[in-house]
């Protein structure tokens, strides 16, 4: 069969074809019916009463602030993360000092630390009976069932991924480029904004479409900050779980299909963003061979 | 001994500052609320609060469906990241793409649309219903959204460990004699095993967190199809906050574990593959 056979390998390293055909089918089966077919079902679930319908709940007002809320919490956590991010790697990756590993693995934590959990912190910190609690009330601020409160929670469960992806990149491409610009004579800043950036440019990108793809869809965090206040604290997934809730299910599908479109667009962002850094790799790797 | 190894680049104190001081006050110092509250209160009454009979039930049932979903995360993991790395087939790239699926799809999303596809009405609901298998609103809900969320977690720490496994490697084993299937029990596995136990923890640490997918298709039943998460968001509810740190405390205690053991893992690999060189 022509469309399976093995890339680079042949007889004695290579399994019979039915074998092949049967894993492919296996793994092919198994991802259609945990990944295709959810997928899938947002869709025709949406589209069940037709296009009319669907229009209509994405029109609600409602739905129309959440959807802002939405996008003015990841406007400013996004942007927020990534600075943290850039200085993060500069510092671990560009030099030397005791604790680095340590630092790396506190950078980590949000990952392992359950959103409900990473929700609750902050109500402890800011809420009505937490630490700053009467302070927040006597001078009339609220965070905690409110858009700050939120915005901190979607800050601490995105804040690793631009990080995490600079770190290694960072460490690879090492700091002769930039020890060469010093020298000829840039300052600091210069070296950083016309050599690190334009190096790290993809490794950039690919960070802040993961952290603004989870900014725009958490959920738990999110939700235990909220307080659900209908049109000023709910955010596209949270009135997604209202709807549902009220078994309005055409319209909860409606909203969470801009989720999944979201979701399809970062997928698709994602793979162009590894494709294009690919082949700057081999590019630079065959100038290398070229001289 | 100096703190830090002399070098020519500028930047370090502004960057290295900004980190720890953004670092502290976005994610130490809410941690350590949650430590000092818990500390608040006595010892007896926190441990009533985690033995509480419907707390043990959750977690029985956070801990069995993580780690089922994980093992079977595991099997399928491996299995997709050898398909991707090994073989050819059309649509491939398209497929691979989609495999990170669950880390860009909204948990909620996830959570609504599994509900609806295991539902005893809905698409593979009213094939199961027959044979008497429930899945949604019962524990194996659970494991069927966990399963989801963890998916890439393995295939993606497999992967590049499969594609950077020299041939010659198989090409020796072949050479003296080993079958196909020997060749990948002694020689494939041993290579790729710390990845999968990482991709096993991660989807696993990943699991026992879960909130968003789980709700939906859970039924949320009292000391039957509770999660761990959902008690925490129950007890604030009612304003029980000393209840919910208590529970919120053992979980982060156990995220803790689980990163040690990641990183035990990988030092462990670390020095397997240094001894090799």
């Amino acid at each position: 069969m022509h469309s399976l056979h093995s890339s680079k390998r042949s007889g004695a390293t290579d399994e019979p074809a039915w074998v092949r055909w049967l894993l492919t089918v296996a793994a092919l089966v198994f991802l259609a019916f945990f990944l295709l077919l959810p997928l899938a079902a947002v869709f025709t679930e949406a589209l069940r009463k037709g296009w009319d319908l669907y229009w209509e709940a994405l029109k609600e007002p409602e739905a129309l602030s959440a959807i802002k809320l939405t996008l003015i919490i990841t406007a400013i956590a996004v942007p927020l993360n990534l600075v943290f991010g850039v200085a993060a790697s500069w510092a671990i990756a560009k030099f030397d000092f005791k604790g680095k590993s340590l630092l790396i693995t506190l950078i980590d934590l949000p990952f392992s630390v359950s959103p409900v959990v990473a929700g609750l912190i902050y109500v402890l910190v800011f809420g009505a009976q937490g630490w700053l609690g009467p302070w927040l009330a006597e001078h009339d601020i609220k965070i905690i069932f409110a858009v700050p409160g939120m915005v901190l929670a979607t800050v601490f469960v995105t804040f690793p991924f631009v990080a995490r992806e600079l770190i290694p990149l960072m460490e690879a491409q090492g700091t002769d480029e930039e020890q060469a610009a010093l020298v000829l004579g840039a300052s600091g800043w210069q070296t950083f904004w016309k050599v690190t950036l334009p190096n790290i440019k993809w490794g950039l990108l690919y960070g802040v479409i993961l952290s603004n793809a989870r900014a725009m869809g958490e959920f738990g965090a999110v939700s235990v900050v909220s307080g659900h206040i209908r049109g000023l604290t709910n955010t596209v997934p949270l009135h997604v779980e209202i709807l549902y809730n009220e078994y309005n299910f055409v319209a909860a599908f409606a909203c969470a299909s801009i989720l999944a479109l979201l979701a399809l667009v970062t997928l698709a962002v994602k793979t162009w963003v590894e494709w294009r850094s690919e082949r700057q790799m081999a590019a630079e790797q065959a100038v290398v061979h070229d001289h | 001994m100096r703190f830090r190894q002399a070098s020519v680049l500028p930047g370090f104190g502004l960057a290295f500052g900004y980190t720890v001081f953004y670092l502290g006050l976005v994610v130490l110092l809410p941690l350590s609320a949650l430590i000092i509250k818990t500390s608040s209160l006595t010892f007896d009454r926190f441990w009533e609060v985690v033995t509480a009979e419907r707390v043990m039930a959750a977690y029985q049932l956070t801990f069995g469906a993580s780690f089922v979903a994980a093992l079977i995360n595991l099997f399928a993991g491996l299995l997709v990241a050898w398909v991707l790395t090994r073989y050819r087939f059309p649509g491939k790239r398209l497929v691979d793409a989609l495999v990170d699926l669950p880390f860009a799809l909204p948990t909620a999303v996830a959570g609504i649309a599994l509900t609806t596809l295991y539902a005893p009405n809905g698409l593979i609901g009213e094939w199961l219903a027959p044979l008497g298998v429930q899945v949604a609103f019962k524990p194996l809900g659970v494991v069927v959204a966990l399963t989801f969320i963890g998916l890439p977690f393995v295939v993606r720490t497999v992967q590049p460990v499969l594609q950077e496994l020299e041939a010659e490697l198989e090409e020796a084993a072949a050479c003296l004699g080993a079958s196909r299937w020997q060749t990948f029990g002694k020689v494939i596995l041993p290579t790729v095993l710390p990845a999968l136990m990482t991709g096993f923890t991660l989807a696993f640490a990943r699991a026992i967190g879960e909130y968003g997918s789980v709700i939906f298709i859970a039924g949320n039943i009292p000391l039957e199809s509770e999660i761990v998460p959902l008690l925490i968001i129950g007890k604030l509810e009612q304003y029980d906050y000393a209840g919910a740190t208590a529970i919120a405390s053992v979980m982060l205690l156990i995220s803790f574990g689980l990163i040690f053991v990641i990183n035990l893992i990988q030092w462990w690999h670390g020095r397997r593959h240094g001894m090799r060189k």
